[in-house]
């Protein structure tokens, strides 16, 4: 009996915390989105018209859908240039070349920075008069080359992508490098055996060995990709400057929900439909990638 | 021992009851959190003249203030007294009843402010007045004084003598404009500083009267005149944030610097040296009427539930009287909308002086009170002017279009 007291007395507290802070602004949120807001103040039921506003009715439809394209492209992106790199780094690094050891600590580095640190620090690489990527561009005699980043449809969202991939590189780099530690050496001595190609090393051996690594680094991507906040919001803006060409659907999200100083005001009916179809979609979608992913790890 | 536990505890009882009366507390808020020293000076000298009702300043983050004063609004838990953002922003806050009706019975000294100041504080709908307005902002050039004397130059008169003056600053190794549009808002400021003359008066006219929408030929040649002086922005301008944008102009490395009547006080703070003067944009001709673009900022309001009515009330008529108004102008350098209010500083006194000749800073003023907001519109459809993606004409389209959404006039 006051075995089961001493549990019962364990569990609740931490069960009412998650309760309260998470179950029920999740919960909270799908309610809202069914409910018509004025300002703050909640007016009638209006059943799924938040959902159908944001996804079938101008100019909503236009913004969710350049918003949603951007996240695709960028969760594309940083698979190549943060997850793929990544990979690349932790093999060598795992195949100890010259300057490994200063190279794990050199990759890694950037990650422990705040996002807001990086944010400024890759707006003044990239500032167009004094910016050092334009300033090595001129010295080099590539001044034709020199752009103003931030500010062209063309290159900003790139701009952002690549800070996003300097910053976190290092993380994929650590997971791949732990999941290549892990490699038995007698596996290893066995393809020695076989061959001494680099390629069939990778491709036929690691690469499979390491799939647990990469499930973690590809659904965290994932999640990481279709929740993009807060460079955008340090670099571009709340508005996804210029004209929207890096909006990605968090900031569209915080623009709708709590208004931004050039908009109209808050729709919270519409920003919580939107944070529910945001949720649903990166619920639903890695929990898929999750899902097929386990399914080829191997076990050792 | 027992005794005296009780009688502490019926004398702080009987002292918990009285003290409402003999001390008031209100509580303020603000996003200024720049002028906080001032404003707690402003609150010393209510104070004194009111024993017994202290207040109580508090700041927030601008960007963030909106969020954080509805939801404690929305909670039950605002302040007595807070500052109110102007049109859109107040409606969404009125709108929700969170906040206190004002009018000549409670607050007197609101029937002599300027009809456009109180209509920056009043919904639409209802005609009901929610706050006093504080202050108005003026978009205009700002330029350097010494780098003009020094290259003999004088204010323009005409848009034939502002690029003679730029291209002279641009021979001596001085940027003409510091001006960037990286960030978003900036867009809407270059429109309000350099189109407002360029449109005129009879757009704005036309315009309001529906008889006109952003298609017009007016409307069109004025941006189409405002690219051209893009010429004159620093290389890549489009790709520089307002930040450096300002940092530019304060560091002497630009001539003029076309912004609101707020970046004054900033400019001096950071470069208390520099001599600057200020000027609406000239026209096509030298007779045209210059015009700058003016809107109001925000105002006082006071909390619909606040327990201390009485005392709330007081502190907003002080915040209405010219002796505040006037320690606003001195202290803040912001032209105060307190009627009557003498400028010390010449260089307000002179944006006083140009707001005889405005019109209303268009998009800010009557075009966000709907999805999509004019402000938003306009400063995407700018960027895309200058990053070459789009022509003027489709630029005037492109707003009158997206407008249409929600602007009746437009909806054909």
């Amino acid at each position: 009996m006051a075995r089961r007291l001493w549990i019962t007395a364990l569990i609740v507290p931490p069960l009412a915390f998650v309760a309260l802070f998470v179950v029920y602004p999740i919960i909270s949120a799908f309610a809202y989105a069914f409910f018509q807001w004025h300002g703050l103040a909640r007016g009638e039921f209006v059943g799924f018209a938040n959902f159908y506003r944001v996804l079938f009715t101008q100019p909503y439809a236009d913004w969710t859908v350049n918003a949603f394209t951007h996240n695709v492209l960028v969760f594309f992106a940083l698979m190549v240039l943060q997850n793929g790199v990544g990979f690349l780094l932790a093999y060598c690094l795992w195949r100890e070349l010259p300057g490994a050891a200063f190279h794990r600590i050199a990759v890694f580095l950037p990650v422990v920075l705040s996002t807001i640190i990086v944010g400024f620090l890759w707006k003044l690489f990239l500032h167009p008069l004094f910016g050092v990527v334009n300033i090595s561009l001129r010295g080099t005699g590539l001044g034709g080359l020199a752009q103003p980043w931030l500010g062209q449809d063309t290159t900003a969202l790139w701009a952002l992508i690549i800070a996003n991939a300097w910053h976190m590189v290092g993380f994929p780099t650590l997971v791949f490098l732990a999941g290549m530690q892990r490699i038995p050496g007698e596996i290893l001595d066995a393809v020695r055996m076989e061959t001494e190609s680099e390629w069939v090393k990778i491709s036929k051996v690691v690469w499979p060995l390491v799939a647990p690594s990469a499930t973690v680094v590809f659904t965290l991507l994932f999640v990481g990709s279709f929740n993009w906040f807060e460079l955008p919001y340090i670099m571009a803006g709340v508005d996804g400057s210029p004209h929207k060409a890096t909006d990605v659907l968090g900031l569209y999200f915080y623009r709708t929900a709590f208004g931004d100083q050039s908009g109209s005001g808050q729709d919270f009916g519409a920003g919580s439909a939107l944070a529910v179809l945001i949720f649903l979609f990166i619920a639903i979608v890695a929990g898929f990638i999750t899902f097929r992913l386990r399914a080829r790890e191997i076990q050792i | 021992m027992k005794k005296l536990v009780c009688s502490t505890i019926v004398a702080l009882g009987a002292l918990a009851t009285a003290l409402p009366a003999m001390a008031q507390e209100l509580t303020f808020w603000s996003w200024r959190q720049e002028d906080k020293a001032q404003y707690e000076k402003f609150i010393d000298v209510f104070e004194a003249k009111n024993p017994g009702i202290t207040v109580k300043f508090e700041t927030f983050e601008a960007t963030n203030y909106n969020t954080i004063l509805s939801t404690a609004l929305a909670g039950g838990s605002g302040p007595d007294l807070m500052f109110a953002r102007a049109y859109g922003g107040l409606e969404n806050v009125a709108n929700a009843g969170y906040l206190l009706p004002l009018d000549k019975t409670n607050v007197p000294a609101l029937e002599k402010f300027a009809p456009a100041a109180v209509a920056a504080e009043t919904v639409r709908s209802s005609k009901i007045t929610y706050a006093v307005p504080f202050a108005s902002q003026t978009m205009l050039v700002i330029y350097n004084k010494d780098i003009f004397d020094k290259n003999g130059l004088k204010e323009p008169e005409t848009v034939d003598d502002l690029v003679k003056a730029a291209e002279k600053l641009k021979a001596s190794g001085v940027m003409p404009f510091g001006n960037g549009t990286a960030t978003a808002w900036q867009n809407e400021v270059m429109v309000g500083g350099i189109a407002s003359t360029l449109m005129g008066r009879s757009f704005y006219e036309d315009l309001m009267a529906g008889k006109a929408d952003f298609t017009d030929k007016r409307y069109v040649e004025a941006l189409t005149k405002l690219k051209e002086i893009t010429k004159y922005f620093p290389d890549g301008f489009i790709g520089l944030d307002y930040a450096s944008s300002q940092q530019l102009f304060s560091s002497g490395m630009a001539g003029m610097f076309v912004g609101g009547s707020y970046e004054l006080a900033n400019f001096k703070k950071q470069n208390p040296k520099m001599n600057m003067g200020i000027f609406a944009m000239p026209g096509l001709k030298a007779g045209d009427e210059k015009l700058v673009a003016q809107y109001f900022d925000g105002g006082y309001a006071v909390n619909a539930k606040t327990t201390k009515k009485e005392a709330a009330l007081k502190f907003v008529n002080f915040l209405a009287s010219q002796e505040f108004g006037q320690m606003f102008a001195d202290d803040l350098n912001n032209i105060s909308a307190v009627p009557g209010v003498n400028f010390k500083d010449s260089l307000l006194g002179e944006v006083a002086e140009l707001n005889k000749h405005s019109i209303p800073y268009i998009m800010l003023v009557h075009f966000r009170y709907g999805e999509p907001s004019g402000s938003v519109l306009l400063q995407g459809e700018i960027q895309k002017l200058f990053g070459g993606k789009a022509t003027p004409e489709e630029v005037g389209k492109n707003l009158t279009t997206g407008l249409a959404a929600w602007y009746a006039p437009f909806k054909k």
